[in-house]
Formats: C-alpha cells, sequence, structure tokens
C-alpha cells in the first residue's frame, strides 16, 4: 500500500521560512494534526510570538494574532476569558517565554488560566542571530556567550516546567523532544493531551519540545538531533513534569 | 429617568465604561486612580464582565489588546509611572487598529514623582508615547460629569476609528467628589460590527491580527493607512469650547481642570474692567488648531497656562505662528497654578502691552 504525504487540514499549503532542520515546522504540523482530530479548526486561536516562529499565521489556517515580546501569556488570558469555549494556546520560544516575559508565563499559570502553551526551547534566540537565552546550556558558545556560558558570569539553564509545577493552578506540564519518531509521536501526544485538557476546564497546561536550530547550533540538521538526544536531554529531562488527576 | 450623584472621578470613569458596554478591564494599582481599579473589580463582577488585577502594567495593557482583538470593548486605567509602562502595549495596539479605552489620572513626574495632580504626560499622550508613527484620541475631561461623558463616548470612538482612545486626566479630577448625572436607562452607543476579530475561523479561512509588516513597502502602505485614518480623525473629531472669548484682548489657553480656575479668572478680571476670555481645547489630539487660531484673533495676546513646564504651549505656538503673542504660565511637580497668580500673570501682561509692546490691545 502506497501512504501519499497529505497536509493536514489546518495547514496552509506553502513553503516555511524556516532553515532545513528546524523544529518549528515540525512541531506547527503535529500542531495542527491536533487540531484536525480534535475538529477545532474554526474554534481555535492561537497567540503567536515574537521570534522565528512570529509568522506562523503565515502556515496556520486558523485565527492566530501577534503579541508584544513576552506578552504572549497576557493576551492569551485575556482571549481565553472573553471565549472561554474556544481553544486557545500560545505558541513561544525561549527568548519570548524564559526571558521577557517570564512574569507573564508564571503569572497566568498561577491564575489557573484554562489555556496551552506550546513552549520551544532550543537554547538560543533564532531570529536575531544566536544569541544566549536562559535555557542555553553550560559550556555552550552563541554570538553572545563567546566565552561560553560559565555558570559564575551567567548564570543557569532556566527549568521553566519545574519552576511551574509548584502552582497549583497548573495541571499538566510535560516535556518532549523531536529527535527521533517515536519523541515526535510523543510530543503529538502530549499537545493533545494538554488541548483536550482545557477542552475539559482543567487548567494551565504547557509543552515544552525540546527542538533543534541547527543554524545556530552549528550543526547539520542530524547532528543537531544527535546533541539533542545526548545532550540537550541531560539538562532538560524529557517526561510528565506534573500531571494533576480529575 | 435621570438620577443625581455624588461621585469621584474615577468612579465616575468606571461607571461611563460600565455604561457603554465595556466588559473587560484589567488594571494595577497605582495611586491617584486606585478608586478607579477598585470600583471596576465590583462593578464587573456585577454585570457579567472580566475584571483583572495583572501582575503588571505591561500585562494589563496586553491583556486589553487580547480582550479587544476577541471582540468586547476593554479598558485599563492608570496614573503617570504606569502608563509608562504601558506605552509597549498601546503601540502595539495602535498598529494593530484595535480599539480600546485607556485612562491616564496623571501625577507629578518625572520618574516616581509624587502623587499630587499633573499634566506632565501631555507629550506622551498626543505626540505618542511610543515607538513609531501613530496617534491617539485623546480626550481631556474638566469636571466629574465629563469624567462620566468622556469615557462612555471614548468607546464608540474606538470602535469607529479602530483606535485606542486616552482619557488625559489630571490627580484632581480623579479623587475630586463632584455630582454627577446619567440616564439610568442609558445603553451602549456606537456599537459597531467588527469582522476582523479573532474569534475562531468559522467557514472562512484562518484570520490574523498583527504588525509585522516585512514584505517590500507593505509597512509604508500600513503607515499610509493610518494616516489616512488620523487625518480623517482629524476632520471630524476636533472639540474645544471658549468662554466669554469673542473680542476679547486677552485669552487664557487651558484644559481639564486648569480651564475651570481659569473661566472663574475671566470674571475678575472682567469686573477689574480687562477683557477677558478663556479657550479650552477638550480634544488634545486632534489639536483643535484651526478653532484657537479664529477665537484669538490677531491683535489678541495669549496666555497658556498648565501644570507643567510648557506642553501643550507648543501646540497652540504651532496653531497661532505668532510667538510674540503667546505667553506661558506653568507650574510642575503637583503645583497647581492658583487663581491669584493666573490674574496677577494676565494684569502685568495686560500693563507690558499698554507699555507699547508688539502685543497691542485693541
Ligand atoms: S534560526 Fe534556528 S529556530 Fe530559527 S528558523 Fe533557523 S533553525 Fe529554526
Amino acid at each position: 500500500m502506497n501512504k501519499k504525504f497529505t497536509k493536514p487540514k489546518s495547514m496552509k499549503d506553502v513553503t516555511t521560512h524556516y532553515c532545513s532542520g528546524c523544529g518549528h515546522g515540525i512541531i506547527h504540523r503535529l500542531i495542527c494534526e491536533v487540531i484536525d482530530e480534535l475538529d477545532v479548526r474554526e474554534n481555535t486561536v492561537a497567540i503567536a510570538p515574537v521570534g522565528c516562529a512570529v509568522l506562523a499565521y503565515d502556515y496556520w489556517d486558523f485565527d492566530t494574532m501577534e503579541a508584544a515580546h513576552g506578552r504572549t501569556p497576557a493576551v492569551a488570558t485575556a482571549v481565553k476569558r472573553v471565549l472561554p469555549d474556544r481553544l486557545v494556546f500560545t505558541y513561544q520560544g525561549d527568548g519570548d517565554l524564559a526571558a521577557i516575559g517570564t512574569a507573564e508565563i508564571i503569572h497566568a499559570g498561577n491564575r489557573g488560566e484554562n489555556f496551552s502553551v506550546i513552549f520551544v526551547n532550543n537554547g538560543v534566540y533564532g531570529m536575531t542571530g544566536g544569541q544566549m537565552a536562559p535555557t542555553t546550556l553550560l559550556g555552550q558558545t552563541t554570538a553572545t556567550s563567546q566565552f561560553t556560558r560559565r555558570a559564575e558570569k551567567e548564570g543557569f539553564p532556566l527549568k521553566i516546567l519545574e519552576m511551574m509545577a509548584i502552582l497549583p493552578g497548573v495541571v499538566y506540564l510535560e516535556r518532549t523532544s523531536l529527535y527521533s519518531i517515536k519523541e515526535i509521536l510523543q510530543t503529538k501526544k502530549a499537545i493533545k493531551k494538554a488541548f483536550q485538557s482545557q477542552l475539559d476546564k482543567k487548567g494551565f497546561s504547557m509543552v515544552e519540545v525540546i527542538s533543534p536550530c541547527p543554524t545556530y547550533w552549528g550543526l547539520s540538521p542530524v547532528k543537531a538531533m544527535e546533541r539533542i538526544e545526548k545532550e540537550v536531554v541531560k539538562e532538560y529531562p524529557l517526561g510528565v513534569v506534573k500531571e494533576l488527576a480529575g | 429617568m435621570k438620577k443625581r450623584y455624588l461621585s469621584t472621578g474615577n468612579e465616575a470613569c468606571g461607571e461611563g465604561a460600565i455604561r457603554a458596554g465595556c466588559r473587560f478591564y484589567a488594571g494595577y494599582p497605582i495611586t491617584p486612580q486606585n478608586e478607579l481599579i477598585a470600583y471596576m473589580s465590583r462593578r464587573m463582577e456585577e454585570v457579567n464582565g472580566i475584571f483583572i488585577q495583572s501582575e503588571s502594567e505591561l500585562s494589563a495593557i496586553n491583556m486589553v489588546f487580547g480582550a479587544a482583538a476577541a471582540g468586547v470593548r476593554a479598558m485599563t486605567s492608570s496614573s503617570s509611572p504606569g502608563i509608562s509602562l504601558k506605552q509597549e502595549g498601546i503601540s502595539y495596539l495602535a498598529a494593530c487598529e484595535l480599539p480600546a479605552v485607556i485612562v491616564n489620572v496623571m501625577r507629578g513626574g518625572p520618574g516616581l514623582g509624587n502623587i499630587a495632580p499633573s499634566q506632565s504626560d501631555y507629550f506622551q499622550a498626543v505626540k505618542g508615547g511610543g515607538h513609531g508613527d501613530y496617534r491617539l484620541i485623546v480626550l481631556a475631561p474638566a469636571t466629574i460629569q465629563e469624567m462620566f461623558d468622556f469615557t462612555y463616548e471614548s468607546f464608540a470612538l474606538a470602535d469607529k476609528y479602530r483606535i485606542p482612545v486616552m482619557i488625559l486626566a489630571d490627580g484632581m479630577l480623579g479623587q475630586m467628589m463632584e455630582p454627577l448625572e446619567f440616564d439610568e436607562d442609558i445603553q451602549p452607543s456606537g456599537i459597531v460590527e467588527k469582522p476582523w476579530v479573532m474569534t475562531g475561523a468559522k467557514a472562512r479561512p484562518g484570520g490574523s491580527i498583527k504588525s509585522l509588516f516585512l514584505k517590500g513597502d507593505s509597512l509604508e502602505q500600513h503607515n499610509e493607512a493610518l494616516q489616512e485614518k488620523y487625518r480623517n480623525i482629524t476632520n471630524n473629531e476636533k472639540r474645544s469650547e471658549t468662554y466669554k472669548a469673542a473680542g476679547a484682548d486677552i485669552i487664557i489657553v487651558s484644559y481639564g481642570t486648569i480651564y475651570r480656575i481659569a473661566c472663574s479668572c475671566v470674571d475678575k478680571l472682567r469686573q477689574n474692567g480687562i477683557k477677558a476670555g478663556a479657550f479650552r481645547p477638550i480634544t488634545l489630539w486632534p489639536f483643535p488648531s484651526e478653532e484657537i487660531k479664529s477665537t484669538a484673533k490677531k491683535n489678541t495676546q495669549i496666555l497658556v497656562v498648565e501644570m507643567s513646564a510648557g506642553q501643550m504651549v507648543e501646540d497652540v505656538r504651532l496653531a497661532i505662528q505668532d510667538d510674540e503673542r503667546i505667553k506661558f504660565l506653568g507650574r510642575m511637580g503637583g503645583g497647581i497654578p492658583s487663581e491669584e497668580e493666573i490674574v496677577k500673570e494676565v494684569n502685568r501682561l495686560v500693563g507690558e502691552c499698554r507699555r507699547g509692546d508688539p502685543c497691542v490691545l485693541s
């Protein structure tokens, strides 16, 4: 039997601007597959970040708006409060979520806002040229940590999920990756679980996806995936970080 | 049926918003507008609206962004330092052409300043306090009644033009109490269809709300469209009023609470035989340039009075194009120009003129 390549209904038939081997395209597609499976395309409102994924609305065929850098969860809070029966999610990178928007994400979680967050952690600022992010690994060289990231000068990689886990309003947190088919399928499962938990009105959910940025890691697409498997997941262990029953 | 209340300006402003159909409010505590956020926390609950005390001013203005994009009438309020923090969000609202109302109950600055009344955020409000070429409609109330009326009207203006509207009041207007009257059955006005809202792409392709324009000259075109809208507003929405200005030798130009002091100065001066009048811009943007020009005819002296180092006076100079005739009196850092100070200054200017300065009196 021949399997034909098809695009999810929620995905526009265009070529993305992402570099080859970038994780964004895969995650975009997984989100669209989940939205199709849940049959919520007409009920979805997404909020795109400032960063490489700012143009997500060029690829998704559902309502998507931009937010100012890091303010994404504040915008999502209002959208979900005004439209409680829609599926509302933010799509944020590590600059947007873990640096400039730290206050917004923590307080949205603490209020138990019933929206979902897809947090793409690739350890660098991609759009601006590969600068150090709060999530950059120790020893990693970037445009702004040219002598590598050193704990004593640049601090430690920030583990957002572990921080968020202590907040009672946060119901579901899972960290996944993209380095193998199995991991990609797990990412899709996690996204679906997050969206479903929102549709079930359970509260704040977030999936952190460890994603490759071959361009600013200075690696080939294959080597970038290998780096995630061998190095990055040691700092950011995969799996469910929190799941409240009920 | 009309009912009378005794109200603070902050609460009048909140009720004006509720009556205009505002159903989303996000704010953060700061003096002297705390009565407003407290009032909204109660009233929004009563009318099934949404109230959020946000973690910051940045968050509050971006919540307003989200609420406006989702189609609801939305408002935030603050005072000077908090309004500075909101500027990023205001620029995005303007760029995305989202309707919203922002209330600034001004206090003394710069920096943390103090909590006394001030008008020193005029530049920030009318010249575009954030980045990029944009404008807000800026309404300056002078009474508690106007705190209600202007806030009520601002939502219709915001929706009509898809623009953020700012209510620029000084701290006195926030906390002072005065009679307030409005029709118990007043309904929201200027309700328009909003086909652009982000509520889910029902039987249509996915939409977007955005301020990023990377391709070719698309950003220049977007700016052209914004400027066209601003010209349209300038042609249609300017508001001003005068007091005994016809044939006056000297006109006191002021806005907000100062206009009320100016009017009583006019009466005092006229008792002493000085033909004084007053002019008040009600919309600070668009600025009533032609109106002030036609009020202050050729030989009329102009005294601009503000609670600032002299900000609106620049727009008066631009309108009149005759700096010799324009004098300024201002107090800063929470100081309020008194009736005595203004009357004294007018007397001095009139005296100067009688000694044959360029400011010839009729
Ligand atoms: S810079 Fe990195 S994150 Fe951005 S598109 Fe390229 S690979 Fe992806």
